[in-house]
């Protein structure tokens, strides 16, 4: 069984700490690298593709260092999120050369093969630099899917993807990884995770904030306290009838409206409303003060 | 010893690096030096330019000046673009990634450099003239060493401090300083393609530094030496720009 392993791996770009001190494993099927634009994801793909070294710790891919190792592409292939490809080729001349360069039997079988899959033979005659960013991303995929690799490792593959698109990206991954792939993706978004991995590792300022099945952690998020921004008629009437919901821990008067703190993000919502309605309050406004998917993250990196 | 040209990745380069404005700019030296032998030709009394012009400034700016361009680009181009890691995330030897490469910008500066040399030297003395033909062998050697050099200066550097580093060596090392300070000329590539040039042209105003042995044996080691500083920097290619 191929797995990614990330054995207490920091990595650092002077006095900046990108990665610190991580360790897992990454197994077959569909694993997502969760976490906000700077946390460190990307790092942690480089570093796993061998086009970075760890400035400590050890990184390995079916038991062999990633690093000044490019025998290990046989098995591993990198999908990078920068829009660069090859644009004076075509799509099929991209994937074709790719499959050649990996020494393929057949390279052009394999090209078709891999155009295929993500759905590209209608234009795969076209140069790349007439693609949008969407068929950009296809094309890259296919490249990397041509040897047929045991290691797909993409960065924000759903990036400038129509949701057409999207999904069935998303089934191509699914698929690869229902057989037994190990398939690693990165994102800053949170319902493309839950779409398309169960294993999911959450990445805040370069750490490991939390591992394992998604649904555990999806729960660890909606059962995390929350604080809304309340204005209404009477902030003051209003506050005090909060005080009294078990469901309601803090609740402080601000000039901007009532900064409230729930327990648990469903009964203040069902609550407030009721509460409002009996008293004659006009509700004006009610804004989820700490939705950043940044305050989630930070969340669980305190948990 | 995996195989040491790769035609995928020497026709992916030759396209990547010949857009019509780069090949511009790679003809700029030549039609410059082209341009300037007409001229002199037509208006100079005597022979003594042709040596001094196409051996000395020839060898030490216009030559290395177009193999700056050339080496920088073969690699540099897709380095700056990111399109690289398509290439380098095969399983291809990096030493047949810089050898494929290099085998391109040799051939780019031989039309870009060495046949302008022979050109312009046709233009002088004709064109089965020794002199003329010692320098367009001279310029072949000059693009061999000076790609070599621009090569590995691309694969350790970024595209951008790369062309910086070698822009300063070709104007103060080889175009001021190795002209000027006799030990300078010792470790002067212009100089090694220099001695080449002479052994064939047999022209006492040609004037290099060294012997063609010392010329030939320092420039080999020099070729050698800094492709294999190439192959271990591309070996340790690092993904940069972004800490995400």
């Amino acid at each position: 069984m191929t797995t990614i392993e990330l054995s207490g791996v920091s990595r650092w770009y002077g006095n900046v700490v990108a990665v610190n001190d991580i360790t897992m494993t990454i197994g077959p099927g569909v694993t997502g690298l969760l976490g906000p634009n700077g946390a460190g994801k990307t790092t942690i793909l480089h570093m796993v593709a061998g086009f970075l070294a760890p400035s400590r710790g050890t990184v390995t891919v079916a038991g062999q260092p990633s690093w000044r190792n490019p025998g290990l592409f046989r098995q591993v292939a990198l999908v990078p999120e920068r829009d660069s490809v090859y644009a004076f080729l075509t799509g099929l001349d991209f994937v074709t050369a790719t499959a050649r360069l990996h020494g393929l039997p057949d390279p052009v079988g394999a090209a078709d093969r891999a155009i295929t899959m993500v759905e590209m033979t209608q234009v795969q005659d076209r140069k790349i630099s007439t693609y949008s960013k969407g068929m950009r991303q296809r094309i890259k995929v296919a490249a990397a899917l041509v040897h047929d690799p045991e290691v797909v490792l993409l960065d924000e593959p759903f990036n400038g993807m129509d949701p057409r698109q999207r999904l069935q990206m998303m089934d191509l991954l699914h698929a690869q990884g229902e057989h037994g792939r190990v398939i690693v993706f990165s994102s800053h978004i949170l319902e493309e995770v839950e779409r398309l991995s169960g294993i999911i590792q959450v990445i805040v300022g370069g750490r490991l904030a939390a591992s394992g099945d998604f649904r555990a952690i999806r729960r660890l998020m909606t059962g995390r306290p929350h604080v809304f921004l309340v204005r209404s008629s009477n902030d003051r009437a209003l506050g005090s009838a909060l005080m009294n919901s078990p469901a309601i821990t803090a609740v402080e008067v601000t000039p901007e409206g009532l900064q409230v703190r729930a327990a648990d993000y469903g009964s203040f919502t069902k609550q407030i409303a009721g509460l409002t309605r009996d008293r004659g309050i006009r509700l004006t406004e009610v804004l989820p003060a700490d939705e950043s998917l940044e305050s989630v993250f930070n969340y669980l990196l305190a948990s | 010893m995996p195989g040491l040209l790769n035609g995928v990745i020497v026709r992916v380069t030759l396209r990547a690096t010949m857009s019509r404005k780069r090949a511009l700019l790679f003809a700029l030296p030549a039609i410059l030096l082209i341009g300037i032998s007409a001229l002199l030709k037509a208006t100079a009394h005597g022979q003594a330019w042709p040596p001094v012009f196409l051996g000395q400034f020839g060898f030490s700016v216009i030559v290395p000046l177009t193999a700056l361009l050339v080496g920088g680009s073969v690699l540099g181009a897709e380095v700056e673009d990111g399109s690289i890691v398509h290439l380098l995330a095969t399983p291809v030897h990096r030493l047949t990634v810089v050898v494929s490469k290099y085998v391109v910008a040799v051939a780019l500066t031989v039309v870009f450099a060495a046949v302008p040399e022979y050109l312009a030297g046709a233009i002088a003395k004709g064109p089965s003239d020794r002199l003329t033909i010692g320098l367009f062998v001279g310029a072949l050697a000059g693009a061999v060493m000076y790609n070599a050099l621009f090569l590995m200066l691309t694969a350790v550097l970024s595209p951008g401090r790369a062309l910086a580093f070698g822009l300063l060596y070709v104007l103060l090392w080889e175009g001021l300083l190795a002209n000027l300070v006799v030990g300078v000329g010792l470790l002067s590539i212009g100089h090694y393609a220099l001695a080449i040039a002479k052994s064939i042209a047999h022209n006492s105003a040609l004037q290099p530094h060294q012997t063609v042995a010392t010329g030939i044996g320092m420039g080999a080691a020099v070729t050698v030496i800094a492709l294999a500083i190439a192959v271990n920097g591309l070996s340790a290619f690092s993904i940069k720009g972004d800490i995400a």
